[in-house]
């Protein structure tokens, strides 16, 4: 088991210079001299030039790459062009608030989506099961920062009962969790359903019944265990679409985190913010994959036995 | 009885056209059992027609684009079926328009990441070993970014258009189909009848062309079909967050983004545009569902 999970953890490490490489890479064509956006666009010419020979914007990309990299893995991102701060220390003061309005809209549509799930393949067919069936897919189907809009038309606008915007205190937190966790809510009662569906049509179920053991007990000690084991991949599968979801769903609430620091420096033209964040969610994803797949390999002795 | 009877002899009757008839038919008689995907389907034509039809609809210059103040955040009414927006401009005809780019955009990031992705994985499973392991790690490395992300940084980086808005899309939902080739293409590729194209001289590019792409066709529709849905929601999340189309032309998100500022006196300039996106993304949702099981029938239990 150590193996495995220092083999994983060994693999982290091309994968995150991979995923440097190709975002530093396309954000070497953004057009615009960065020296021109510091000093203004009317400085003169051989300040500018100047800025440029300090910055190393006139070295080879593979040159500046490397100095790139060199610095990230110091935690260094480059300055933001305007407050002249640390960037990584600006991404990373916004994290906790990204990482809280996830984990807020992740817990949700867990605490949703398996009860859910469970019960609807218990039930295959009855009218429950249908209107699931049918709320799952317009769960899947609706844009989240729609959603967000319309929650906000109707608990904020109309009925004054919830704040629109903001991080102020937990109630600010409840529309944006319920926006960004319906969509995964949705994904993940379909496939607890239909991996709960699957795994009762099985022999080992028919046995359990057979002898006589209550359907409760079947349904929560046999069938589960096996059912989620899929489910825990599509969970942490859908921690990446809900650290991209937070963007927009933090440009409908205001929310101070990650994607909303990022859709302002987009507007901006500030490239090493943009740059710093997408690095800094997609090692956050690759390293709750890392973490879902160690859970997965405990949860499955299958897999564990591998790996021996 | 007689019914019974009827049934049996179509069925007889079926089985034996069904010899005849191409796969293609099968998998269209199968699809048309299914009423959800039928009613996807025909959602679908419907959107599409009005797509193509836009400008004999309503007039682009006219009705989508000119401003007309006098008439602005007017509710709907038989003038505006769904009403105006803050410029005056009316809904109906600017969800249209804005379908157009929707469904386009959708259709070709989809195509471009078949292309792309579909030419990597078949190469990948077809050749296997060093060839193979470099494609994947490079696609995991792709993977590792949320697609979202990736779109918005390709967009942030080449600059807000049409064009790059499809390539954005299209790029980051490549690894996704160079995965399904790849592994359709190792269940194709050691079956027999490869074998025998290569005992009689066929060479790579003809087996992989004429043998193994059309064997491996049916996920990658299906992916495809639901790759469409996915594609048209970034697009709308992209211009919602100010990274789509340049105004005045129509696009659902930016009309979600405009309409946030009237929520409280014209929610219906935000509500609309969303449950366009809502109705679409359903459609392809019910039709993808409804092709992977007239497909692949040893899905369905």
């Amino acid at each position: 088991m150590h193996k495995y999970i220092i083999r994983r953890l060994l693999m982290l490490i091309p994968v995150i210079i991979g995923v440097t490489f190709i975002v530093y890479s396309i954000m070497f064509f953004t057009p615009g001299d960065p020296a021109l956006i510091i000093l203004g666009e009317n400085a003169p010419e051989e300040q500018v030039e100047k800025l440029r020979e300090e910055m190393g914007l006139n070295d080879p990309f593979i040159i500046q790459y490397l100095r790139f990299l060199k610095n990230a893995l110091k935690g260094d991102f480059g300055r933001s062009y305007s407050t002249r701060k640390p960037v990584f220390n600006e991404v990373f003061s916004r994290f906790p608030a990204t990482l809280k309005l996830s984990t807020a809209g992740l817990l949700l549509a867990v605490a949703i989506g398996i009860p859910i799930g469970i019960i609807s393949a218990t039930r295959q067919y009855s009218l429950l099961d249908s209107i699931t069936m049918v709320l799952a897919l317009l769960g899947v189907s609706m844009p989240n920062f729609w959603l967000g809009l319309m929650l906000i038309l109707l608990f904020s606008v109309r009925l004054g009962l919830l704040p629109s915007g903001g991080d102020v205190g937990f109630a600010s937190l409840i529309l944006p969790a319920i926006t960004l966790g319906t969509g995964v809510a949705a994904i993940i009662t379909r496939m607890t359903r239909s991996s709960m569906l699957e795994v009762i049509r099985q022999d080992y179920i028919r046995t359990a019944r057979a002898k006589g053991v209550a359907e409760r007990r079947v349904i929560n000690k046999h069938a589960l265990k096996n059912a989620l084991i899929p489910v825990v991949t599509v969970i942490g599968l859908q921690f990446g679409y809900l650290l991209g979801g937070a963007v927009l769903t933090e440009t409908v609430f205001s929310w101070p985190g990650v994607g909303r620091l990022m859709v302002e420096a987009i507007k901006q033209k500030y490239t090493p913010v943009v740059l710093a964040s997408v690095i800094f969610m997609s090692v956050v994803f690759s390293i709750v994959n890392l973490l879902v797949d160690i859970l997965y390999a405990f949860l499955d002795p299958r897999i564990k036995s591998q790996y021996r | 009885m007689s019914s019974s009877v009827t049934t049996e002899k179509d069925t007889n009757l079926k089985s034996q056209a069904g010899k005849k008839r191409s796969q293609w038919g099968e998998v269209w008689r199968r699809l048309k059992k299914n009423h959800m995907a039928m009613i996807g389907l025909i959602i679908m034509i419907i959107l599409i027609l009005l797509a193509v039809f836009a400008n004999q609809i309503a007039d682009y210059e006219e009705v989508a684009i000119k401003q007309n103040t006098a008439n602005r955040l007017q509710g709907p009414s038989r003038e505006n079926w769904l009403g105006t927006d803050n410029f005056g401009r009316d809904i109906f005809a600017r969800i249209i328009h804005g379908g157009r780019i929707s469904l386009m955009v959708g259709v070709v990031a989809v195509g471009i990441a078949v292309l792309i992705g579909g030419t990597l994985g078949a190469i990948a499973g077809f050749y296997g070993g060093r060839v193979d392991n470099l494609i994947m790690r490079a696609m995991d490395i792709f993977l590792a970014i949320p697609s979202i992300l990736l779109a918005i940084a390709i967009v942030t980086a080449l600059g807000a258009n049409l064009f790059n808005l499809m390539l954005a899309i299209g790029i980051s939902s490549i690894p996704g189909y160079a995965r399904i080739v790849r592994a359709s293409v190792l269940t194709v590729k050691d079956q027999e009848f490869i074998e025998a194209a290569r005992a009689i001289g066929a060479s790579d590019f003809r087996i992989i062309t004429k043998h193994i792409i059309p064997n491996a066709l049916a996920p990658v529709i299906v992916q495809g079909t639901l790759g469409v849905a996915t594609a048209i929601l970034s697009t709308a999340g992209l211009s919602f967050i100010g990274l789509g189309v340049p105004k005045p032309r129509p696009e659902w998100g930016s009309m979600l983004s405009d309409g946030r500022t009237y929520l409280w006196e014209a929610s219906h300039i935000t509500t609309f545009p969303g449950l366009a996106i809502v109705i679409t993304i359903l459609a392809l949702n019910l039709l993808g569902d409804g092709l992977r099981d007239a497909l692949d029938p040893r899905l369905k239990q």
